[in-house]
């Protein structure tokens, strides 16, 4: 876990909502989505695949497909530094996606890594070819032969054996281990601010897993980086972050700094997750997986949407309205009727099962 | 890459003699020996032939040894001393007829494919890239037209059509007023002209099966990971378009070639045999027609030939674009 | 499976979870049928096809003449135009489908014959009108024609004109659909036979067998198929009788026409024998062939009509191109390629365009063939790219 304590803001997303208008129905990936990234912090985002944790991180990229998706409302700041060395703000949710703007923030100051590091890479270019490219659109003053020394120092920087023969090797000519720590010398090719990581290490052996995790936790040390850190893994999110934000269809259901939310979850989902994961150091349990399946993504909920699987449910409350986002706890934030007020209860006359 | 040129050259070597035999065995096909049939056509029309003039000519043919022997003496002709035999109907060897008439194929065919890539290529990135727009509707449409039509129908209708509306005659290669002069601009420009409708009638058919390749091809790699890749780098759409998905896609245009080829060259003899074009496809009709065996063989020969060079060219300039074949490739070695 | 896919993938299993039981218990055959109806486009083309075939079927029938008739001095006559209202008089009224006949006139400036149709004699037709002899099968012949007309000795009533020798072209073009037709189905019914065994073999036995069947077709698919067409049709006679051209011809079609059936049998053989059903059966002690046809062909008998559908149109094609050129069905036999023969001469289509009539007859087929298959292959395999 990084020591270097809550820097500065980096990027702040406000009540981001993104839908997908699918010839099947709409599809509410991101709902209301809410956070805030701090400079050499890492944000860890969980959940299961359709909670809406990659669409959230390539909204803030501006790489969700559009058509289909469309962003409906919420503000994407991204507090930059400029040459002279103050801060701007900008908000990335009203530039264009294919816009200059835009795609000077992409790969510049935001990088990104990704799931797969077999098909992340063109088989037909070098991974010097493609490395060098985003040096050459983002650096200035770049040309080819600077792009290539640093290219090779990236690709020594982040452990790769032989580097000046690396930048010319085709990625089918690397492991997958190889690959990925190539994958992550593109990321960070510009130095960037912000590393958004969609589970960067679920394609790979555990060992080389522990190298890479290890590897990200170092060059974010050097470079005072923050880092948005999506993985359905919760060891690994706990390894990594200093916050967690839990998701569900498209909601955020509990946010707290990681320490907090592993020893004391509120959300009864988040308590089912935990539960559902065996531990090492904690005491022998009976794993209890998560009951039902995860809904139907073109489902509308009325209410809460993990309420056909919860076990805490309260018929009446939690399947009438939406649940509200609570704080019981300074920076401890949960989507769930059981921590709102007894009186709020009382009101819409339900009875606890 | 010279390994591999190599390896996939002598790979060739048993699909060539099955062309030959194929051939030969075009050469033997119709029922009895072919030189009794051209003594008694020359005797029919009126050439005194006595007899030890006519055993004369069957041994000279090798009609008197089994036909592995003559296969191996016309291979032997062919191979040794590129000589692919004689056309009794026209009195001269096989060599000078193509001689004549294959440039004018190989320029047709070759031109026809071009063309067919010139049509096919944009139409498929617009088309993969609009998926489901009008204009994506459209070309799909004429496409699967251009698949479906028969060429030398559209070759009839077509030259019908455009002799009613402009009294231009798209056919042979050049008007009777410029036949017997010498090549000049005119005569150029008036060669070209002859030379769109066929060019573009053969090409369609290929047009068809490209477009559809090439826009199903893009729309797999367009959700390919490396795109979003590259677009998280923030390369500029346009660029990324061309370097990426499109590279990658014209891979499996390059490997049409082998089964595109054989189609523009069955479109070119029928075509040119409709529009009056003087090229092998008229004279393999004739020849066919009129039983000129030799003739007829080596036409088939070398148009498959060809066929199997073009594929071979194919595949080279694939392994030359596409790193992963080298790499397999020199592994295998 | 990527970032971005995964919300769509969610979809399709939610998609399916929706569906109702008729749904999961309908066979094989029923899925595809409701898929297939949905397609207008395949829907429609199927019933003009059925029609097509009607016509092939019962030539004699439909067509109002014989083939072989020949109306003296109604050579190269144009089409007849069929009228509603009655012209013999201003104004007149409706009298019913009718006709007039020609009168030919000699162009002192072209020194070409002119046909003008006389339209104070209306020539009434009517439907199942009797008319010449012809035979519908054996030895079982019928007068009664689909239609004509009671008039005695009445001037030709020729929809489609006349050819060269003034025979009627929409007869032969009936008569003509009989051999393209059928041609089609018999010859891609040898290429099926011959797909199947080999391709079977092929991809059930795997190894050395194997790689020769794949370098065969490799070979034969290298080669262009009109010249080799050509070719071996110049070892047939032209004076074998009718029939035996007529096999003969089948057969040319289908030495090359069996690859691509025997490649979808083949590479769905290697995928299918490795399902654990197949594995089941084999274990079981069950023998090979009857693994193959009794357990594997099923599985993709969907697929095989697909192709079959795709590959009856390029048989008709071949037919006519050889027929066109000559080499294929010999004169007096009529099929749409002996007819396109009048029609090589573009001077010639110039002055009676109607000589390509039969063209669009095999363009119909053959677009109303690949319509049918497109239809078939989408409601066969949703999920393929095509």
């Amino acid at each position: 876990m990084s020591d270097t304590g809550r820097g500065d803001l980096l990027l702040e997303v406000r009540n981001l909502q993104v839908h997908f208008y699918l010839f099947e129905g709409v599809v509410q990936a991101v709902n209301d989505v809410s956070f805030d990234v701090h400079r050499g912090r890492t944000l860890g985002i969980i959940g299961e695949s359709g909670s809406g944790k990659s669409v959230s991180a390539q909204s803030v990229m501006g790489i969700v497909p559009s058509p289909p998706a469309k962003q409906l409302a919420g503000e994407i700041r991204l507090h930059r530094a400029t040459p002279d060395g103050g801060i701007e703000t900008v908000d990335l949710g009203r530039l264009d996606p294919r816009g200059q703007e835009y795609r000077d923030v992409r790969g510049g100051e935001i990088g990104m890594i990704f799931q797969e590091p077999m098909t992340s890479f063109s088989p037909l270019h070098t991974v010097g070819d493609q490395i060098g490219e985003a040096i050459l659109l983002h650096i200035p003053d770049s040309t080819p032969q600077s792009a290539r020394e640093r290219t090779v120092d990236l690709l020594r920087r982040v452990g790769i054996p032989r580097p000046d023969r690396a930048v010319d090797a085709y990625p089918h000519e690397l492991s997958g281990g190889m690959r990925q720590r190539a994958m992550i010398a593109m990321a960070l090719s510009c130095d960037p601010a912000l590393l958004i990581a969609d589970e960067p290490t679920t394609a790979l052996d555990v060992t080389i897993e522990a190298q890479i995790l290890e590897l990200i936790q170092e060059l974010q040390d050097d470079l005072n980086m923050a880092i948005i850190y999506i993985s359905h893994d919760l060891a690994v999110v706990g390894g990594v972050a200093d916050e967690v934000m839990v998701m569900y269809l498209g909601l955020v259901m509990e946010h707290a700094d990681a320490e907090t939310i592993f020893d004391e979850p509120l959300h009864p989902y988040t308590r089912a997750l935990w539960q559902s994961i065996p531990k090492i150091d904690g005491p022998l349990e009976q794993l209890v997986p998560i009951s039902g399946n995860i809904p139907s993504p073109f489902a509308v909920h009325r209410g809460c949407p993990f309420y056909a699987r919860c076990t805490e449910r309260i018929q009446g409350v939690c399947d009438e309205s939406p649940p509200p986002m609570l704080e019981p706890r300074p920076g401890h934030t949960v989507r769930c009727f059981l921590y709102a007020d007894d009186v709020d209860l009382a009101a819409n006359g339900a009875t606890g099962e | 890459m010279v390994a591999y040129i190599v390896r996939r050259s002598v790979m060739l070597i048993p699909i060539l003699v099955l062309i030959s035999l194929v051939s030969f065995a075009i050469i033997e096909l119709p029922p009895g020996d072919w030189v009794t049939y051209q003594i008694e056509n020359l005797r029919a029309s009126g050439i005194e032939l006595n007899e030890d003039e006519a055993e004369r000519l069957v041994k000279m043919y090798g009609f008197d040894q089994p036909a592995w022997k003559r296969y191996i003496r016309w291979m032997r002709g062919i191979l040794f001393k590129f000589n692919f035999g004689w056309s009794f109907q026209w009195g001269k060897t096989v060599n000078e007829l193509l001689g004549e008439r294959l440039p004018l194929t190989l320029v047709i065919s070759i031109s026809a494919l071009i063309v067919s890539w010139i049509i096919a290529i944009p139409i498929g990135i617009y088309s993969a890239t609009h998926q489901y727009s009008v204009l994506d509707y459209i070309f799909t449409f004429f496409g699967f037209l251009g698949l479906t039509i028969p060429t030398f129908l559209l070759a009839m209708v077509l030259a019908w059509y455009i002799f009613k509306l402009t009294e231009f005659a798209p056919l042979g290669l050049f008007s009777i007023e410029y036949m017997d002069e010498p090549m000049s601009m005119e005569k150029f420009i008036d060669m070209l002209k002859h030379l769109v409708l066929p060019l573009i009638i053969i090409g369609l058919n290929g047009t068809g099966a490209l477009i559809r390749v090439m826009r199903g091809n893009l729309l797999d790699e367009l959700k390919k990971q490396y795109v979003i890749t590259a677009r998280a780098k923030g390369v500029n759409e346009m660029q990324l378009l061309f370097k990426y998905p499109v590279r990658m896609s014209m891979n499996p245009v390059i490997s049409t070639i082998g089964w595109i080829l054989p189609g523009i060259f069955s479109g070119e003899v029928l075509v040119s045999l409709v529009l009056g074009l003087q090229t092998t496809g008229p004279l393999l009709l004739r020849a066919v027609l009129a039983q000129d065996m030799f003739l007829a063989g080596s036409i088939v020969m070398i148009l498959s030939v060809l066929t199997v060079i073009g594929t071979l060219l194919s595949d080279i300039l694939l392994a030359a674009l596409d790193p992963r074949i080298r790499y397999s490739a020199a592994a295998a070695r | 499976m990527t970032a971005s896919t995964e919300v769509f993938e969610e979809v399709l299993v939610a998609d399916q979870a929706d569906q109702d039981d008729r749904f999961y218990y309908a066979s094989q055959w029923s899925l595809i049928w409701w898929r297939f109806r949905r397609h207008r486009v395949a829907m429609v083309s199927t019933v003009l096809l059925l029609l097509l075939y009607l016509l092939a079927v019962l030539p004699g029938f439909f067509s109002p003449y014989l083939p072989s008739t020949r109306f003296e001095s109604y050579q190269e006559a144009p089409p007849v135009r069929l009228h509603w209202m009655d012209k013999s008089s201003e104004g007149g009224g409706f009298i019913g489908p009718h006709y007039y006949g020609y009168e030919k006139t000699l162009n002192k400036e072209t020194f070409k014959y002119e046909f003008e149709p006389i339209l104070d004699n209306p020539i009434r037709l009517r439907l199942f009108a009797p008319g010449s002899e012809y035979t519908i099968v054996g030895d079982w012949t019928s007068t009664i024609h689909f239609f004509g007309t009671d008039v005695e000795e009445p001037p030709p009533f020729m929809l489609f004109g006349a050819d060269r020798l003034g025979r009627d072209l929409l007869s032969r073009t009936l008569y003509g659909a009989r051999i393209s037709l059928s041609i089609g189905l018999i010859g891609v019914a040898l290429s099926l036979i011959l797909g199947v065994i080999l391709g079977g073999i092929s991809g059930y036995f795997g190894g050395l067998i194997d790689e020769v069947i794949q370098r065969l077709i490799d070979f034969l698919i290298s080669i262009p198929q009109i010249p080799l067409w050509m070719a071996l049709s110049a070892a047939l006679p032209r004076d074998w009788p009718v029939l035996k051209t007529y096999f003969a011809i089948t057969i040319i079609l289908s030495i090359l026409g069996w690859t691509g059936l025997a490649r979808v049998v083949r590479g769905k053989l290697l995928s299918l024998r490795e399902e654990d059903y197949a594995m089941a059966a084999k274990a079981a002690g069950t023998g090979e062939s009857r693994i193959i046809f009794k357990h594997l062909l099923p599985g993709f008998t969907s697929h095989l009509i697909v192709t079959v559908t795709l590959a009856v149109p390029t048989m008709i094609l071949a037919e006519t191109a050889l027929s066109f050129l000559g080499l294929g069905i010999q004169p007096p036999a009529v099929s749409w390629g002996t007819l396109l023969q009048d029609a090589q001469d573009i001077v010639a289509i110039a002055q009676h365009p109607h000589q390509l009539i039969p063209a669009a007859w095999v363009m119909a087929a053959v677009l109303l063939f690949n319509n049918v298959g497109d239809g078939l292959r989408d409601a066969a395999d949703p999920y393929s790219d095509h």
